[in-house]
C-alpha cells in the first residue's frame, strides 16, 4: 500500500525539481497522501484534520533542502511535528510523595490493565526500588483478581488479600490502610473494566479517585483501537481525570493511530508502552519510534535527514576551502556561530561532553552562555556586507553605528571583532602548515574539537581520533577555553 | 430486536455518531462533491477505512452526484450499499450432525473475547439439545482456564483441561479422543490469544491444526476467527495471518455494545469474502446473536431499524 503511495508521491512531483520555498500547492499535494496514511494507522478523523491544519500552517513557506523534493521535505515535517507532539510534556511518574503513592489504572476491559497493573509493579519494584503493592478492585470479573494475585506473585510485590464480600470502596479503603500501615511506597489500585463506557462504572472510579487521591491516574489503552479511541480517552478525560496513558500491545503490528488520537484528545502524556506478555515487558515510551510507526514513511525520512547532513558537510567544506585559501570573513564567522547555535547552543554542546557540569558553571558565571550567541549574531548582522568582508573598514563611528543597530554596546562589539580576528589568524596558521587536505578532512568528518594553541598537529591525524562523527563545521566558542574535543559517536542536537 | 436496539444505543452512544454529524449538512440542496465527502468521513469514522469507505461513496455518488439531495434517502441508499456487501456473507453457524464431532476452533489476538465467545457458544449448542465438550487449549493467559471453567459450569457443559503452560496441541488431541469416547456432538476448542506477528506464537497454533488433522483430516469443520469490534484497520492483517495458519472458515465480532461500531468488518467482507456468523453486543450468553446485514448496515449509520 505505501510503494503505491510513493508512486504516487513520484508522479505528483516527479519532473518538478524545484527548490526554494514550500508552496500551498507543494503542501496539499503532500498532505492529502499524509492524510491518507495517518486514517490508514487508525488516527481518529477529527485529530487528523487538526493536525493537518496545524502542519500546513508550519509546512508552507518552509525551505526545501538542496536535492530533496518538495514532498519528502513536508513527509520530513509532518514526521517532526508527529514526534513532537507524541512526546511533548513527557514527564516520568510521580511517585515520590508521602507514600503509599497511589497508582490508579483505567480503562475498557481486555485493553491489558491488570497485566500492565502487574508489569508497572515490576517496573516500580526494580527500577525505582519502591516497596509495591497490588489490588485489585474488580469484584466483577473473578478472574482478573486471580489473575492480579499469579502477577503481584511473579513480580513478588505485596497483594490485598481479597474479600469477596467488599465493594471497590471499601476495597480501596482497605488497600490504603494496609498500604500505610505496611509501609509500602507505592500502592497500584487496578478497577473493573467494562467493555464499553458505562455510567455506573464511571461513577465507581470517579469515588475510587476521590478516596485514594492518586499522583497518578493512567488510562490503560490498546494500541489496536480504531477511531473509537478518541471515544474512549475523551470519555474517562472528562469524567475521571487522568494523567497520563499507557499504550499496551506496542509489540503487534499495529500502526498505531490511537497514540496519537489520544494524545491529543486528552492532552496527557503516553508515559509507557506495553510489549509484550512478560512482566518485564514494559518500555518508556519513545514518541520518534512511534512517528515513525504512524506515519510508516521512514525511508523518506531518512533520506530527507541524509541530505541535510550532506548539505551541512558541503557548508564544512566550502569553509574548509576558504579557510585553506586565508579567506575567513565575517560571513564566515556568522556561519560558525550559528551552527554552534543549531547544536543546541553552549549548553547543549557541553551537555554533550562527559563530566563537563562543573566547567558548565564556570562558564555560567563568565556570561558564556546562549544568550551572547544571540548578541554576536545580531551584532554580525548589523554589519554591512562590505564591512563582514573586510574588517578593517570598521572605524570608531561604525562601531557605534553597529553597537546601536544590534542593542550591544560598542565594547562587546570590539570583543567579536577581536574574537574574529584571533581566530582568522588561527585558521591561517593551520591553513599554511597544514594545508587545505588536513582541513578539508577536520570539516567535513571530524568532530568539533577545540582548536589547538599550536598548530605543529597532524590534522588528519586528529580526524581519525576524533571517529567519523559529522558535526560540521568548527564552532568558535567565543573566546572560551579549549575544550578539548568531543568524543567520537556524538551528534550535534540538532534544535528545530 | 432487542440486541438491535442495543446495538442502535450502543453506537448512539458516541457523539461523533457515523451520521449525526451529517444532518442538516446537504437536506433540500444539491448533493455534490461536499455531500459525498461527508459521508466518506462518516464511514471512516465507523473504521471502515478509507479503501472500502470511498469505494462505497462512489458508487452511491454515480447514482445521486447532482440530484436535489433528500439526507433520508442517501442514508438509506448508503445503508443498502452496506448490506449489500454483507448479505451474501451473512451466515448462521450450525452445528451439524454430520460430522460426530463437529470440530469447532476459536483463534484471534489477546483479549478479542474468544473465551468468552467459548464460554456463550458452548451454552448456545447445548440449549439446542447438543452434547458440547469444551477444550481450555489456552494454557498460557493467567485465568483462562479458571474463566472458560466458570462457563461450563454455569451451563453444565463438560470441559477438558490441562495444567498451566501444557502443550495445547497434546491436550487438544487428547480432548478429541476422549470427546468421540464420550460422543459428544460438538467440540469446542478456545486456543490462546496470539498477536498475529508472534510467528513462534503463530507455529503453535499452526500444530494445533496439524493434530486436529491427524485425527480427523477434514477438521477443524469451523475455524472462527474473533475479532474485536474496536480494533481498527489492524483486524485486516489479523485475518490475513490467521487465514494463513487456520484456514478461517468466518467471522466472529465482538465488543459492539460500546461506542466502536465495527465497521472494519465491512472493509473484511471487501477484501476476504468470509462467512460472518455471530456479534457479540454485551456480555451476557444471549448478547452472541446471528449477523444480520441489514440491521447491522442500518445501525452502523445510526438508522432506524425497519421491522
Amino acid at each position: 500500500m505505501f510503494d503505491s503511495l510513493k508512486d504516487k508521491l513520484q508522479s505528483v512531483f516527479s519532473g518538478l525539481g524545484k527548490r526554494g520555498a514550500l508552496s500551498d500547492s507543494d503542501v496539499d499535494a503532500a498532505l492529502r497522501e499524509v492524510r491518507l496514511a495517518l486514517l490508514d494507522a487508525d488516527v481518529a478523523l477529527s485529530v487528523v484534520k487538526q493536525f493537518m491544519e496545524s502542519i500546513r500552517k508550519e509546512a508552507v513557506g518552509a525551505a526545501v533542502l538542496k536535492s530533496v523534493r518538495p514532498d519528502q521535505q513536508v513527509i520530513k515535517i509532518v514526521n517532526d511535528g508527529l514526534t513532537e507532539i507524541l512526546g511533548g510534556d513527557a514527564e516520568p511518574l510521580k511517585v515520590d510523595v508521602t507514600p503509599p503513592a497511589v497508582i490508579l489504572m483505567a480503562g475498557l476491559q481486555g485493553s491489558g490493565k491488570t497485566t500492565t497493573a502487574g508489569k508497572l509493579a515490576q517496573f516500580l519494584k526494580t527500577k525505582n526500588r519502591k516497596k509495591v503493592m497490588l489490588a485489585s478492585l474488580d469484584m466483577t470479573r473473578p478472574a482478573a483478581r486471580e489473575q492480579l494475585r499469579m502477577l503481584g506473585e511473579q513480580a513478588e510485590v505485596g497483594i490485598l488479600p481479597e474479600d469477596d464480600k467488599q465493594t471497590p470502596i471499601q476495597l480501596t479503603k482497605r488497600a490504603m490502610q494496609s498500604a500505610q500501615l505496611q509501609g509500602y511506597d507505592v500502592l497500584i489500585l487496578d478497577t473493573a473494566g467494562r467493555q464499553s463506557i458505562d455510567d455506573g462504572l464511571m461513577r465507581e472510579l470517579a469515588e475510587i479517585k476521590s478516596l485514594s487521591n492518586p499522583c497518578e491516574t493512567l488510562l490503560v489503552a490498546d494500541a489496536l483501537t480504531g477511531q473509537d479511541a478518541v471515544n474512549t480517552a475523551s470519555a474517562f478525560q472528562s469524567r475521571i481525570g487522568i494523567t497520563g496513558i499507557i499504550l499496551t500491545r506496542l509489540d503487534g503490528d499495529a500502526r498505531g493511530g490511537a497514540a496519537l488520537s489520544m494524545r491529543q484528545v486528552t492532552g496527557c502524556p503516553i508515559k509507557f508502552a506495553g510489549v509484550g506478555e512478560k512482566l518485564d515487558a514494559l518500555e518508556a515510551f519513545d514518541p520518534a519510534r512511534m512517528a515513525g510507526r504512524i506515519l510508516d514513511m521512514g525511508d523518506v525520512v531518512a533520506l530527507v535527514e541524509k541530505a541535510a547532513e550532506a548539505i551541512e558537510e558541503e557548508e564544512a567544506m566550502r569553509m574548509a576551502q576558504r579557510m585553506a585559501k586565508g579567506k575567513f570573513d565575517l560571513n564566515d564567522f556568522l556561519t560558525q556561530i550559528r551552527q554552534l547555535k543549531k547544536m543546541g547552543g553552549v549548553g547543549g554542546l557541553l551537555g554533550m561532553l562527559p563530566g563537563i557540569g562543573k566547567m558548565n558553571k564556570q562558564l555560567a558565571a563568565a556570561g558564556v552562555d546562549d544568550s551572547m550567541i544571540k548578541r554576536q549574531e545580531a551584532i554580525i548582522l548589523s554589519m554591512t556586507k562590505k564591512e563582514r568582508v573586510s574588517v578593517g573598514l570598521l572605524n570608531a563611528s561604525r562601531r557605534k553605528r553597529i553597537a546601536s543597530g544590534s542593542g550591544t554596546s560598542v565594547q562587546e562589539v570590539n570583543r567579536v571583532v577581536k574574537q574574529y580576528q584571533d581566530m582568522a589568524r588561527m585558521m591561517k596558521k593551520m591553513g599554511s602548515k597544514a594545508g587545505a587536505a588536513g582541513l578539508k578532512a577536520m570539516m567535513g568528518g571530524g568532530s568539533p574539537a577545540g582548536l589547538p594553541g599550536g598548530s605543529s598537529m597532524d590534522l588528519d591525524a586528529m580526524a581519525k581520533q576524533f571517529g567519523s562523527a559529522k558535526a560540521g563545521g568548527l564552532p568558535n566558542l567565543g573566546g572560551m577555553p579549549n575544550l578539548g574535543g568531543l568524543p567520537p559517536g556524538i551528534k550535534p542536537n540538532r534544535k528545530k | 430486536m432487542s440486541w438491535l436496539k442495543r446495538l442502535t444505543d450502543g453506537l448512539k452512544k458516541s457523539s461523533a455518531s457515523a451520521t449525526s454529524q451529517l444532518t442538516g449538512i446537504f437536506t433540500g440542496k444539491k448533493i455534490n462533491a461536499d455531500t459525498m465527502e461527508s459521508l466518506e468521513e462518516a464511514l471512516i469514522s465507523a473504521d471502515l477505512g478509507v479503501a472500502a469507505s470511498s469505494k462505497i461513496v462512489q458508487e452511491l455518488a454515480k447514482k445521486y452526484d447532482g440530484k436535489s439531495g433528500d439526507q433520508d434517502e442517501l442514508l438509506d441508499a448508503l445503508a443498502v450499499a452496506i448490506s449489500n456487501i454483507l448479505k451474501p456473507l451473512q451466515k448462521q453457524l450450525l452445528v451439524l450432525d454430520t460430522y460426530h464431532p463437529h470440530i469447532m476452533m476459536l483463534v484471534g489476538v489477546n483479549g478479542s473475547g474468544k473465551t468468552t465467545t467459548a464460554g456463550k457458544l458452548a451454552r448456545r449448542f447445548s440449549q439446542q439439545g447438543k452434547k458440547v465438550v469444551l477444550v481450555a487449549a489456552d494454557t498460557f493467559r493467567a485465568a483462562a482456564i479458571e474463566q472458560l471453567k466458570g462457563w461450563a459450569e454455569r451451563s453444565s457443559v463438560d470441559i477438558l483441561s490441562a495444567q498451566r503452560g501444557a502443550d495445547p496441541a497434546a491436550l487438544v488431541y487428547q480432548s478429541i479422543e476422549k470427546a468421540r469416547q464420550q460422543k459428544a456432538d460438538l467440540i469446542l476448542i478456545d486456543t490462546a490469544g496470539r498477536l498475529q506477528n508472534r510467528t513462534e506464537l503463530m507455529e503453535e497454533l499452526a500444530k494445533i491444526v496439524r493434530v486436529i488433522k491427524k485425527l480427523v483430516p477434514e477438521a477443524p469443520h469451523d475455524s472462527l476467527i474473533v475479532l474485536d469490534g474496536t480494533v481498527g484497520q489492524n483486524s485486516i492483517s489479523q485475518l490475513k495471518a490467521f487465514q494463513d495458519v487456520s484456514a478461517i472458515t468466518g467471522l466472529i465480532m465482538t465488543k459492539l455494545d460500546g461506542s466502536a461500531r465495527g465497521g472494519a468488518l465491512v472493509a473484511l467482507a471487501e477484501e476476504f469474502e468470509l462467512p460472518i456468523h455471530l456479534i457479540g453486543v454485551g456480555e451476557t450468553a444471549e448478547d452472541l446473536q446471528d449477523f444480520n446485514a441489514d440491521a447491522y448496515a442500518r445501525a452502523l449509520l445510526g438508522l432506524p431499524l425497519d421491522e
